[in-house]
């Protein structure tokens, strides 16, 4: 399987490459073709923190099979001097290190790309446009590791040395990056180093640099770090005082909570070495999703981390906590679709299904983060809002966004108090005189609870799914079910005013507007930049960063002719739920543009798509 | 003070009467098992003096479900969704543990929708009083068979039960569930000493109550009716439970007596009707339900009980104050903390 959305090249018999060509500095991307469970990981992220060391902005993205070991797995390195981290649509450089995939990853290659791969598999032959680089990786393996079992492993430090060589990689760097990989194991080290050394001093003897492709040292990395998306939000939750957390296992959220389990035993235990926190492996979703509604119930702060196979399994619940009013989180790291297949590759596609997951008129808050600060920062906001609405919110990330290394700026420490919400004691009961469970006392349709365990003989109600009156009274009366629906639709135009607003970058005079989420952000960033460079056209852009849409949404659409729509899913999701939210008058302005092989959106896909919409 | 003035109502250990633990009127039919199961409760914590703002009520759905709104008004409730309970009931104490839950279910809410939520509950040994109110049928749904309606028992149009029941009792024991016994609505005395004792117990407390339905499986043929459970019911022991407020004035005699210290140091009695019944004996307490079955007997008592073994609580090790209402200080971690994190992922 090609991993690139090119056809495969029939460049057979074109010329070769020039020999010196002009350099491409900082600018291009790696393609590690691997076998799963063969201890590529570890050489990646070398080569990955080296060109971060280096101090130029990397991203990565491994594209990995269904499987524990033995299928084809690909690693994609992307440097960018200006900063871009989308999924590049063209590889540039390929190591081929899986002879059952190598053929068809050289063809996929464009003419004039790089290959490097095990001598004996002779890929030269299916490509004379493209460089190659043969290495004999067994031979030079063999003499610097006598220990047979580990030379699969050591293997691949060699291509990093390689690249190293070919590429202008500061040794230091790179040496750096692996002492760090390997920092609790001096001997392993030391044997992954001798690797990358034999590799570089190899390809220093064996090649000439004929492509054009080198590294600079720059300064764009200074003070950066380098954290997936999945471990931003196990350090927002826990940074936002989670003490609940339960999970069934499924990919890709899994790593939500293995991480942060790590994290609360090293920093939420006390001083008496007892948990400030509970973590329950539920016996799958309906049990999970019931926990943590139970516990909001009760007053924790509680989340659980899971799919889109476990979003249906929760429908059920959802309901009930939507009309019963239950504080809760649900981060869903999204992939694509049910059973085995494709659950490793992402997307963006259970909006629909959130929005309205359950039966009956429910509506769900959803949050949108687009990078890993986000995924810190929505996670905290997630049990704010949780806890103020009284409702589950659902956070949405995704498989790349969460399972892949990305740069940013350090987290910034939450210095907001958190917000636990409309909870009464019993001395304010004392005060009231009782109170109204469902009732809106203060206009924003927003109720007040009371925890169990409340020493106070007006503490208690019953709760319930949606026979209740404002008393939380048992009630068929067509009058009390109406009134409850009618609040809690306000409820929900109050969540509107208290979600992230939409982010606007706007200059007044374009016609034409962008509108995107989640992951898609780093494709339509430099997608906005193709279109101005490639065919002067500014296209102003929304970044949506929660449902319901704040208000943000209606006045951007309002002042554009025409809105791309930019989503990683078949129906336009996104854009249904636009449609549902703005006037009518302002729909057919809506256009769509959707990315769902199971990869990443990458920005030359969206720059085509809106050239040939527009008609340039 | 007038002579005329109306006399001060009995009161239990913490001052409060009986009214203070009664609930919402029942809309159940009239003789339906599951109200006298809610008396019973009212009886028991109210003779236990338990504050009625430390109990929380979990219930699926069903008849059985509805039962928590018609005892403890002043306890918290949750009327979750159908075969769920399990899950809500452990958020809940894992937000607060300092809680006596009382989960109410029926045959239909934890033996079909709700069998694998009920199996984990069981298996976790998550502290709390479980207690399944059995009748056979799906009565709400009008009279359905429910996977605990016994094979050859049959339903008011004639419809005869051909599949085996499933024992709730048998399960529980087997799958980690520290007090299992069985008791019937109509028994005052047995099912108000047995509750007693559960709230004693700190560990996961099954009850299977079998509650017959007067509506929809009362009838001749059911194996759920009063007149079958009159004629069927068979004590594996008597029931004596001495709370640990209450001195004991009676002999023990281990020849005839198994005496059990509680958790709380109360004293749970139980004295052998069946010889050689040892209710610490898992193995021997599955046994003896299955040849009673196959006897047609439908066993009751307190079948299986172990002080021991710790709850699901013990194991993680919480600190002793809920977890749902710690400072900010305890749950969120320091600026130093975060500042460590960053500096090791650059």
């Amino acid at each position: 399987m090609a991993t690139t959305n090119a056809g495969a090249a029939s460049a057979q018999g074109e010329s070769e490459p020039a020999a010196s060509p002009k350099p491409i500095v900082n600018d291009f991307s790696i393609q590690i073709a691997t076998v799963n469970g063969s201890g590529s990981q570890s050489a990646n992220s070398v080569l990955l923190r080296s060109i971060f060391v280096m101090g130029v902005p990397v991203s990565g993205k491994n594209l990995f099979p269904s499987n524990i070991a033995g299928l084809p797995t690909w690693y994609t390195i992307r440097a960018s001097k200006h900063g871009y981290v989308a999924r590049k649509k063209d590889i540039d450089i390929l190591i081929a290190m899986n002879a059952e995939t190598s053929r068809e990853d050289i063809l996929s290659l464009r003419p004039g790309a790089v290959a490097i791969y095990e001598e004996s598999a002779n890929l030269k032959q299916y490509r004379d446009d493209v460089t190659c680089y043969p290495v004999p990786f067994d031979k030079i393996t063999a003499a610097v590791c006598p220990e047979a079992k580990l030379r699969k492993l050591v293997k691949n430090m060699i291509y990093v040395g390689v690249a190293a060589q070919l590429f202008s990689m500061d040794m230091k760097a790179v040496e750096d990056s692996l002492r760090k990989q390997f920092a609790k194991k001096q001997k392993a080290a030391d044997l992954n180093w001798a690797a990358v050394e034999a590799g570089f001093n190899y390809a220093a003897q064996a090649f000439t640099k004929n492509d054009p492709f080198v590294l600079e040292p720059m300064h764009a990395t200074e003070g950066k770090i380098i954290i997936d998306g999945n471990a931003a939000i196990a350090l927002g939750a826990m940074f936002a005082g989670v003490t609940v957390v339960t999970w069934y296992p499924i990919t890709p959220s899994s790593s939500v909570v293995e991480q942060l389990i790590d994290f609360l035993k090293k920093y939420r235990i006390e001083k008496d070495g007892k948990a400030n926190f509970a973590v329950v492996q539920a016996e799958d979703e309906l049990a999970a999703i019931g926990m943590v509604l139970g516990a909001g119930w009760a007053g924790a702060r509680s989340m659980t981390a899971t799919s889109g196979p476990g979003i249906s399994l929760m429908a059920e619940f959802a309901g009930l906590g939507y009309f019963a009013e239950l504080p809760g989180v649900i981060f869903d790291i999204q992939r694509v679709g049910p059973s085995t297949g494709l659950p490793t590759r992402t997307a963006q596609a259970d909006l629909l299904s959130i929005a309205f997951l359950s039966h009956g008129d429910t509506k769900h808050v959803m949050l949108f983060p687009a990078n890993v600060k986000e995924c810190f920062e929505f996670a905290g906001a997630a049990f704010d809002l949780a806890e103020q609405l009284q409702t589950p919110i659902f956070v949405l990330s995704d498989l790349d966004l969460g399972m892949n290394n990305w740069m940013a700026d350090p987290f910034d420490y939450p210095e907001k108090p958190l917000n636990r919400g409309k909870v009464l004691s019993a001395d304010d009961l004392t005060k009231l005189g009782g109170f109204q469970r469902y009732q809106d006392k203060d206009g924003d349709a927003i109720p007040y609870r009371t925890l169990p365990g409340t020493d106070h003989p007006q503490a208690s109600y019953f709760t319930r799914g949606s026979g209740h009156n404002e008393k939380a009274l048992y009630s068929e009366r067509p009058e009390d079910y109406q009134n409850l629906m009618e609040r809690l639709a306000r409820k929900f135009e109050t969540a509107r005013t208290m979600v992230p607003a939409a982010l606007v970058v706007q200059t007044g005079k374009s016609k034409i507007g962008v509108v995107a989420f989640g992951t898609s952000d780093f494709a339509v960033t430099e997608s906005r930049d193709q279109l101005k460079k490639e065919f002067g056209v500014e296209a102003d852009y929304l970044r949506l960063r929660a449902y319901p849409f704040s208000r943000e949404v209606r006045d951007f659409v309002a002042s554009h002719d025409r809105v791309y729509v930019v989503e990683q899913n078949r129906d336009a999701q996104m854009l249904s739920l636009l449609k549902l939210d703005l006037p009518a008058a302002e729909t057919p302005k809506l256009r769509s543009v959707r990315h769902f092989n199971g990869l990443p959106i990458d920005a030359r896909s969206v720059t085509d798509e809106i050239v040939l919409q527009e008609g340039i | 003070m007038a002579a005329t003035a109306t006399p001060t109502p009995k009161t239990n250990r913490i001052g409060l009467p009986v009214v203070e633990y009664r609930g919402s009127k029942t809309t159940l039919c009239a003789g339906c098992g599951h109200n006298a199961i809610s008396e019973r409760i009212i009886d028991a914590m109210y003779e236990m003096g338990v504050q009625p703002e430390h109990v929380m009520k979990l219930s699926g759905i069903g008849c059985s479900s509805k039962s928590p709104a018609y005892f403890m008004s002043r306890s918290h409730s949750f009327n979750s969704v159908h075969g769920r309970m399990p899950s809500v009931a452990t958020g809940a104490i894992l937000a607060n543990k300092t809680m006596l839950p009382i989960g109410v279910s029926g045959d239909g809410d934890s033996a079909s929708i709700g069998i694998g939520q009920f199996v984990h509950l069981m298996r976790r040994n998550l502290p709390m009083i479980y207690i399944i109110e059995d009748n056979g049928v799906y009565g709400l749904t009008k009279g359905q068979f429910s996977a605990t309606a016994d094979i050859g028992s049959k339903l008011k149009t004639g419809v005869v039960n051909d599949l085996p029941a499933i024992d709730t009792c048998s399960l529980a024991i087997q799958l980690g569930a520290t007090f299992v016994g069985r008791s019937f609505s109509g028994d005052k005395k047995q099912l108000l000493t047995m509750l007693k004792a559960a709230i004693a117990h700190k560990g996961t407390v099954m009850l299977d109550v079998i509650s017959p339905c007067v509506t929809f499986n009362d009838h001749e043929g059911s194996t759920r009716s009063y007149k079958y459970m009159q004629d069927h019911e068979e004590p594996v022991g008597e029931v004596g439970f001495v709370p640990s407020f209450e001195e004991i004035d009676v002999e023990y005699d281990p020849g005839t007596t198994y005496d059990v210290t509680m958790h709380d140091g109360s004293s749970l009695r139980l004295r052998k009707l069946h010889e050689d019944y040892d209710p610490t004996d898992r193995a021997l307490a599955v046994k003896t339900l299955m040849e009673a079955h196959d006897k047609g007997e439908i066993l009751t008592g307190v079948f299986y009980i172990d002080t021991q073994k710790p709850a699901f609580t013990d194991l993680l090790n919480m600190v002793d104050e809920p977890l749902a209402t710690l400072p900010q200080e305890r749950t969120r971690p320091s600026k130093q903390v975060l500042e460590e994190i960053m500096s090791r992922l650059k």
